[in-house]
């Protein structure tokens, strides 16, 4: 007995011996899983029922939505429905909500998007909307910030890919689009080969009404053909200006990797828009025909509309002098990214080994004393060492995107060499840098693109997944890193996975809009033409082929659950109204055979289903979202006929 | 003197622990319930705010309650006989509470099974209700 005591003592000793050999031999062979501190878990563990510190918005890109996560926890807590038809809630299927998905190509289900941006007022993020653009149909899309919910999206004329947007500006006067891709203008059929003769590029500026938020498109200037990237607006002494990065200043049609990289340098479109909106109050534009749909979602009748437009206001800079200047800007960039101060813009050259960061009033300067490079088809060329600030060296490769911490220092990701670097204003000089797991894009610091940045973490926007995760076969999730900034030296705190690609982040203390959260739709402020607010309102009417449904939902019953005198061929208007007005209660609705999504339904809220049903028969439809202990016995029939049925049905008792 | 120190402290925590708990004896929660309501002013039926509690009634509440038949939820015609007027006003402004706190909601949860919810009512509202519910007594 002592004996085997013995034996088993010397196996469990060889076997932790053998594990402890195991685990250091496999981490040494393994791969790099970053340097992470050991407090870490405790600076991003938020306790269950406590909340995190901040909201962050995610671009969905090719989901064509926007994710909302809290920081520094890393969880998701919603997908906001904004370009793609969700079959979660009904969006984009509903008749409510399809005119949202309407454009002048006609009703698309989806879109890529690419960056959000929250609305501001005197240069920091104040929690009223969020923006965030449509790249592969262009179009610019409004999220209600009290609701969550997408308030309107339009569409911009005369632009192929809009990329450079929604960047706002101080006081969200205007969102900015511009085109990634140019195109003839206005399209038309020409040869490929005649690019400069026939392709241009337009800026638009979006006007935002401060008091409904509504959108519309101001004005379109028309700059050389070149590819628009990406935007932002300056602020401070810079107000009144925004900034656009261009590549293919070479005009290159194919094989762009090659033929749009042979400058050394291209530019930044320095464009004056308080000029411009002189010259629009003066009269110095032309009205060109233009076809694009303008879609708003009506808090009161819960439902969208779509208006079709056909005329834009177009400026040609020849004709107000000092619009638009060219910073020359190595090379093909793609970030530009104003300091808090606004004095600063710091541009990511991305074929460039080094971050080249102009100067404001450097610029004005070079201005007024006339130093100019030549021009590009009438738009002035500044000289580049007349406007250039500082060059920050040995900032990595590939470099991207810089946001700020508001305490003196920019970190800008880059790409090809999978790092942020932080570098100090003013110096150039970088002070510390960080590898990101892998090849980040875009990087996000709460705040970073504003007057007033709430610098205590990065996120890194990682572009390469690969081994972060457990494996789920070829497709994976995409990947985002958590770094705290709070100190001298960058930390990594956490990997958290994100949806679709998110190109680009906004992200905002959680307190500035909790807040103003709506929890339920108040029912007596209803204004859906089919809303039953009530038991007693509940009915089916017939209007030829067409059977509208007035259906209550509470728990766990809908008024009316038997249903007959609907006949194959009929359209069915299911017209469902939570009568719930409880936060988080909403009921959902499903029938058998139903070519739809499902219906996802707010407290207090109407959505409609259109049935078309085929063949006879009794059909059951139930509540497809949990209510109650009774939930299973949320359900009930319509009756389908081929014969003269009368309509009957159950109403309230 | 330490000894003299801690019967102090002993005593000051029974003085808290007693006022706190004498003070909540005063209310009797089990006929008025637990929520904002302490007290309803009944006066002669005003006949206006009758069909404005109506108006609410249909909209909020029928989808469970009815005033002449048990439905989802219990019938309410006689429900100012059976309960206090501060009672019917904290159920419908404060359900949740009730629920869990008082005996009677408990039994009724138990034998419904669905838990009756605040409808985003004001206590006008919940006045309006109860005034509707008084003229719906003998049904």
């Amino acid at each position: 007995m002592k004996r085997l005591s013995n034996t088993k003592m010397w196996l469990a000793a060889l076997s932790i011996i053998a594990l402890v050999v195991i685990i250091s031999a496999c981490s040494k062979s393994g791969r790099n899983r970053g340097m992470v501190e050991s407090d870490a878990a405790g600076k991003v563990y938020i306790a269950p029922g406590t909340y995190d510190e901040f909201y962050c918005f995610m671009s969905g890109g090719f989901s064509g939505q926007v994710s909302v996560y809290g920081l520094p926890s890393g969880r998701l807590f919603k997908v906001i429905s904004v370009y793609s038809q969700n079959p979660e809630n009904g969006y984009g299927y509903t008749e409510e909500t399809k005119p949202m998905l309407m454009t002048s190509h006609g009703f698309i289900p989806w879109d890529d998007a690419h960056h959000p941006e929250l609305s501001q007022t005197n240069g920091v993020p104040d929690g009223r909307w969020i923006f965030i653009n449509g790249n592969n149909t262009p179009r610019i899309a409004r999220i209600d910030l009290k609701t969550f919910e997408t308030a309107e999206i339009i569409e911009i004329p005369n632009t192929g890919g809009n990329h450079a947007s929604a960047f706002t500006t101080p006081n969200t006067e205007y969102v900015v689009a511009a085109t990634r891709f140019s195109v003839p203008y206005p399209q038309s059929d020409v040869p490929i080969a005649e690019y400069k003769k026939y392709f241009k590029g337009a800026l638009s500026y979006i006007k935002v009404d401060q008091g409904s938020g509504k959108m519309s498109v101001a004005f379109q200037i028309i700059v050389p053909g070149f590819n628009y990237d990406l935007a932002h607006s300056g602020r401070g002494p810079s107000n009144g200006w925004s900034f656009f990065t261009c590549y293919n200043s070479e005009q290159a049609t194919t094989l762009l990797e090659v033929n749009a990289s042979k400058n050394d340098k291209d530019f930044i479109a320095a464009v004056n828009w308080k000029k411009a909106e002189e010259a629009v109050a003066a009269g110095k534009f032309k009205t060109i025909p233009a076809n694009y749909f303008h879609n708003i979602y009506n808090e009161e009748t819960q439902s969208a509309t779509s208006e079709k437009l056909r005329s834009v206001k177009v400026i040609d800079p020849k004709d107000v002098p000092g619009l638009i200047y060219y910073l020359p800007t190595p090379k093909s960039p793609h970030g530009v990214d104003v300091d808090p101060t606004g004095e600063y813009i710091a541009c990511g050259g991305k074929l460039a080994a080094m971050i080249p960061v102009h100067s404001f009033s450097k610029m004005l300067k070079a201005i007024e004393n006339k130093q100019f490079d030549g021009e590009a088809e009438g738009i002035p060329i500044l000289k580049y060492d007349a406007v250039i600030a500082g060059e920050v060296k040995d900032c990595g490769l590939g470099p991207l995107h810089t946001e700020f911490d508001g305490q003196g220092y920019g970190y800008t990701s880059a790409f090809i060499s999978s790092e942020i670097v932080k570098w100090k204003i003013g110096t150039w000089q970088v002070v510390d840098r960080i590898p990101s797991y892998y090849s980040i894009g875009h990087l996000m610091i709460p705040g970073g693109d504003c007057a007033k940045p709430w610098g205590k973490y990065v996120v890194a926007l990682n572009k390469i997944t690969k081994d972060r995760y457990l494996p789920t076969g070829p497709e994976m999730c995409q990947s985002a890193q958590l770094i705290d900034i709070s100190g001298d030296k960058m930390k990594l705190l956490l990997d958290f996975p994100t949806i679709g690609e998110p190109h680009y982040a906004q992200a905002i203390p959680a307190e500035l809009l909790m807040k103003n959260s709506q929890k339920i739709f108040p029912i007596e402020q209803n204004k859906h033409p089919y809303a039953a607010k009530g038991e007693k309102e509940a009915k089916v009417v017939r209007e030829g082929n067409n059977v509208h449904v007035y259906m209550t939902m509470t728990r766990s019953h809908f008024i009316p659950d038997n249903i007959e005198g609907v006949k194959v061929g009929d359209n069915v208007y299911i017209h469902t109204t939570n009568l719930e007005q409880d936060w988080d209660v909403p009921h959902g609705f499903a029938i058998l055979g139903a070519e739809f999504s499902e219906l996802l339904v707010m407290p207090g809220q109407t959505r409609t289903l259109v049935w078309k049903p085929k063949e006879v028969g009794v059909y059951p439809f139930y509540c497809t979202d949990f209510c109650s202990a009774l939930h299973q016995e949320m359900s009930g029939y319509i009756r389908v006929s081929n014969t003269n049925v009368p309509i009957s049905y159950n109403g309230s008792k | 003197m330490k000894k003299l120190i801690l019967f102090t402290i002993v005593m000051m925590f029974f003085l808290i622990a007693c006022g706190g708990g004498s003070k909540e004896d005063e209310f009797d929660h089990i006929k008025y319930g637990f929520g904002p309501i302490t007290k309803v002013d009944i006066g002669p039926i005003d006949q206006a705010l009758v069909e404005k509690g109506k108006k609410i009634f249909e909209i909020k509440c029928t989808a469970c309650h009815k005033i002449e038949t048990r439905y989802v939820a219990p019938k309410l015609g006689g429900i100012t006989k059976r309960r206090a007027p501060e009672y019917i006003m904290n159920m419908i402004l404060n359900p949740a509470e009730m629920i869990q706190k008082h005996p009677e909601t408990k039994k009724l949860l138990a034998e419904y099974s669905v838990p009756m919810t605040f409808q985003n009512v004001t206590k006008d509202d919940a006045r309006a209700i109860l005034e509707y519910f008084r003229t719906c007594e003998d049904k």
